[in-house]
């Protein structure tokens, strides 16, 4: 029952290993997206506007109560519709770095809300500008703590990109099929599958603290 | 001129005073924290405010520095409205380009200090010069290590806020203020979160500033000794309004107010 073939893994590895590097792309680019959209998510929401902070907060809400894989099919399936014609690849890092960007705004939401009082005041009694308040008072000190929830969303959208398969984004989940279904043995491609989350996912989230350590040490905190 | 309520648009003459707050009422709700209050501050001037806590005294600051909006009345800085702006022969509440044209003249140090904790003492000190007078990097280090020497921090200029001692964040904390050249100085009990053997430290640093540099000053304080020593003029709060206010050296030695002689030998006793 269980004949795990050695030469058969040998064979399939260098598939796996390219399709590793579209995951990693994939996990990369929608970071970033949802890195910078996340900030812009969160910073919109304490715009003295009400409409733009009502806007943006349930549409936050919205994102975050439907799940990823109907964002992912609604971005390359209905989008056309719309006359957004748009690459498996640019729907799949728009779904996904959509998705995350408004998880990541409530991230920088409680990074910002545990900034002390007395910055802000310190700030306008240099006579700051609200864009300098941001940049260089609040922001600096709102990444911090705001870094452990950062972390676990990175390790989170490396884990998510497998929903990218269902459109054809040929990442790791999406190859280890076509070889199953070429070859009709699913162990050794799943198994490896699984091996290669863990070996990016483990050490990765070492590296997520260290750097936290980093960060604080670097800014005096 | 006066606006229709009966405000001067601008305060003009010889005798302006550098502060003046006019009729300035402030409330929480129905909790009424200043009531119609007038207090004019000469240039140059230091004035203490001392009374009990829930009196007002935070708040004539906090105003001040615009951290929070007044309710009634104008408040002007050397002649000039600061809660308030002109338009069309009226003056009408300030808006956020205003604020930061007029507030430029006032400088604030805090109780807690409010020190940027990620910057050294050197960084907090050019933060504004840099980022908000717009002066070079070698003109506010330069402005910001005078200052730093002035009140005996130079020595640790590149250390972080939370390798510094209440005492010593809190005279950096004064430099950074001062780095911003204002023309009226707001101290908010900056010494009241410090460790007794300490609080010296800092008092010398007012001292030297009152006696040195024509500043207007305007302290919050529970140090009685202190206030007495160094104010041209002591207000005594009581009920968001001035109940009493005078030289220290008669509102101390001779108060006339049976609020101010009750808050006075209660403070002594405590002492």
């Amino acid at each position: 029952m269980f004949d795990w073939k050695w030469d058969f893994t040998w064979e399939i590895l260098p598939r796996l290993v390219y399709a590793t590097g579209n995951t990693l792309i994939a996990a990369g680019a929608g970071y970033v997206i949802a890195v910078v959209l996340g900030l812009m998510l969160a910073l919109a929401q304490r715009t003295p506007s009400r409409g733009l902070t009502f806007t943006v907060r349930e549409f936050v809400e919205f994102i975050r109560s439907t799940p990823l894989i109907l964002q992912i099919f609604f971005v390359f399936y209905v989008g056309p519709q719309f006359g957004v014609r748009l690459s498996p690849w640019m729907s799949g890092m728009i779904a996904i770095g959509l998705h995350y960007a408004c998880y990541l705004s409530e991230v920088y939401r409680g990074g910002i809300e545990s900034v002390p009082k007395g910055q802000w005041e310190a700030a306008i009694a240099l006579n700051m500008t609200t864009a300098q308040k941001y940049r260089r008072v609040i922001i600096p000190q709102a990444i911090p703590p705001a870094l452990a929830g950062m972390g676990n969303y990175l390790v989170g959208i490396f884990k998510d990109t497998p929903m990218l398969s269902v459109i054809g984004v040929a990442e790791l989940i999406h190859t280890a099929n076509a070889i199953g279904s070429e070859n009709y043995r699913f162990l050794e491609p799943y198994t490896m599958v699984g091996i290669i989350f863990l070996a990016i996912s483990l050490p990765a989230a070492g590296l997520i603290r260290l750097f936290e350590g980093y960060v604080r040490r670097k800014l005096g905190l | 001129m006066l606006d229709k309520t009966g405000f001067p648009l601008e305060m003009t003459g010889e005798d302006t005073p550098m502060v003046s707050f006019r009729k300035v009422r402030k409330s929480y709700g129905a909790l009424t924290v200043l009531d119609d209050l007038d207090l004019d501050i000469s240039a140059g001037e230091m004035v203490s405010i001392i009374g009990p806590s829930g009196s007002g005294k935070t708040t004539v600051l906090r105003m001040l520095m615009t951290l929070e909006r007044i309710n009634g009345g104008v408040i002007y800085v050397d002649g000039k409205p600061l809660t308030h702006m002109p338009k069309g022969g009226q003056l009408v509440p300030a808006n956020q380009r205003h604020l930061r044209s007029r507030r430029a003249d006032i400088g604030m140090c805090f109780q807690h200090f409010n020190l940027f904790p990620h910057l050294t003492a050197l960084e907090n000190c050019m933060e504004g010069p840099v980022q908000v007078l717009g002066l070079s990097k070698a003109e506010a280090r330069d402005r910001s290590e005078e200052l730093l020497e002035m009140v005996g921090m130079i020595s640790k200029k590149d250390q972080h806020p939370s390798r510094l001692s209440g005492g010593q964040q809190q005279r950096v904390a004064i430099a950074r203020a001062l780095a911003m050249r204002p023309k009226v100085m707001l101290f908010d009990e900056v010494t009241s979160a410090l460790d007794p053997e300490v609080i010296g430290e800092v008092t010398n640093v007012i001292r030297q500033l009152v006696s040195e540099h024509n500043l207007t000053m305007l302290m919050v304080t529970h140090q009685m000794g202190f206030a007495r020593d160094i104010s041209d003029r002591v207000c005594f709060f009581y009920g968001g309004r001035i109940e009493e206010q005078g030289p220290p050296a008669e509102l101390f030695g001779n108060p006339q107010r049976e609020r101010t002689q009750q808050f006075l030998s209660a403070v002594r006793e405590a002492v």
